[in-house]
């Protein structure tokens, strides 16, 4: 298991926008997989707050649906987001680290279904939540 | 009644191209992705520089698609606010000083955004144009399209609902 995430971990370094991001994947299998992102200034989206850009929570949140459908054991490839939908519930506190968790929870022959929660340090009120779609690759 | 001497184009030009750098060079994250705004008159083209930190499938390569969704979000937030700013900058309402001094209206926050991947990104430049489809005082509604080599065909596009700032107090 812990080979799985050592894995996916140097999957994750391998994408640059990943990496750019400072994305940290540190759980994944069977269609789930959680990602987080420390806070760095550079993504700030409004200078008066120090709040991070909305855009840079929907990369991350992308990219952890993506891996999420990748560990489903019925979606054995690679795969591309055909529809990403994210819900903005407040802003992240700034100085925090978000962490966003993706569930793959239904796999067709073509389309992967996934949803996703982002939160701060305070797990129990919602960033922003995600539902996507996603295609299937034959392996 | 003489109408007033038109000013000289490079006053204008140099007064709404300093107006619109102000507002997007306030937000570290578009300089972080490294976009960058093309003005015709009123009219914004977004424009996503290639870099090779935007690829998300490195075998491909492709844009990663976290990156084209920001884009487009970045795309929609700046043209919503510059569609605010524009008017108090035209009738001098707003001090071009106070915004070169980061004296910035508050932009627009995003409420939800639901994006359309059309095609897979190329790894080369992207553009932008959103169309606000309605913009009241507490909300607005608005359309994003991106394409990269030729306009009719997007790779992504986007609608989304925004939270308006509330208008500084009389």
């Amino acid at each position: 298991m812990a080979d799985k995430v050592k894995m996916a971990q140097q999957f994750i370094q391998a994408l640059p926008h990943a990496r750019a991001l400072g994305l940290q994947l540190t759980e994944i299998g069977d269609g789930r997989a959680v990602i987080s992102m420390p806070y760095d200034a550079a993504l700030i989206g409004d200078p008066k707050t120090g709040v991070i850009h909305g855009g840079a929570v929907s990369a991350m949140m992308d990219t952890c649906c993506g891996a999420a459908v990748m560990s489903h054991p019925e979606a054995p490839g690679a795969t591309a987001t055909i529809g990403l939908r994210i819900d903005y519930m407040r802003a992240a506190t700034p100085g925090q680290t978000v962490t966003t968790t993706a569930t793959c929870y239904h796999v067709t022959r073509n389309v992967a279904f996934v949803r996703a929660v982002t939160v701060d340090e305070d797990a129990d009120r919602p960033v922003a939540t995600a539902t996507g779609s996603f295609t299937v690759e034959k392996s | 009644m003489a109408r007033p001497r038109p000013e000289p184009v490079q006053v204008v030009k140099q007064r709404r191209d300093a107006a619109l750098k102000a507002l997007v060079e306030a937000v570290p994250y578009i300089s972080f992705l490294g976009i960058t705004f093309d003005r015709r008159g009123d009219e914004l083209t977004a424009v996503l520089n290639y870099d090779e930190r935007l690829i998300g499938n490195p075998l491909l390569p492709a844009l990663h698609g976290g990156a084209t969704a920001a884009f487009l979000e970045v795309t929609a937030i700046i043209t919503l606010g510059w569609s605010q700013l524009w008017p108090q900058v035209e009738s001098g309402s707003i001090a071009l000083d106070d915004l070169t001094a980061g004296n910035l209206p508050r932009l627009p926050k995003t409420i939800d955004m639901s994006v359309d991947y059309l095609r897979s990104g190329l790894p080369r430049d992207a553009y932008a144009r959103a169309r606000i489809s309605r913009s009241g005082r507490r909300y607005a509604s608005v359309h994003v399209s991106a394409w990269q080599d030729q306009h009719d065909k997007l790779f992504a596009q986007a609608t989304g609902h925004f939270l308006m700032p509330r208008p500084p107090q009389a």
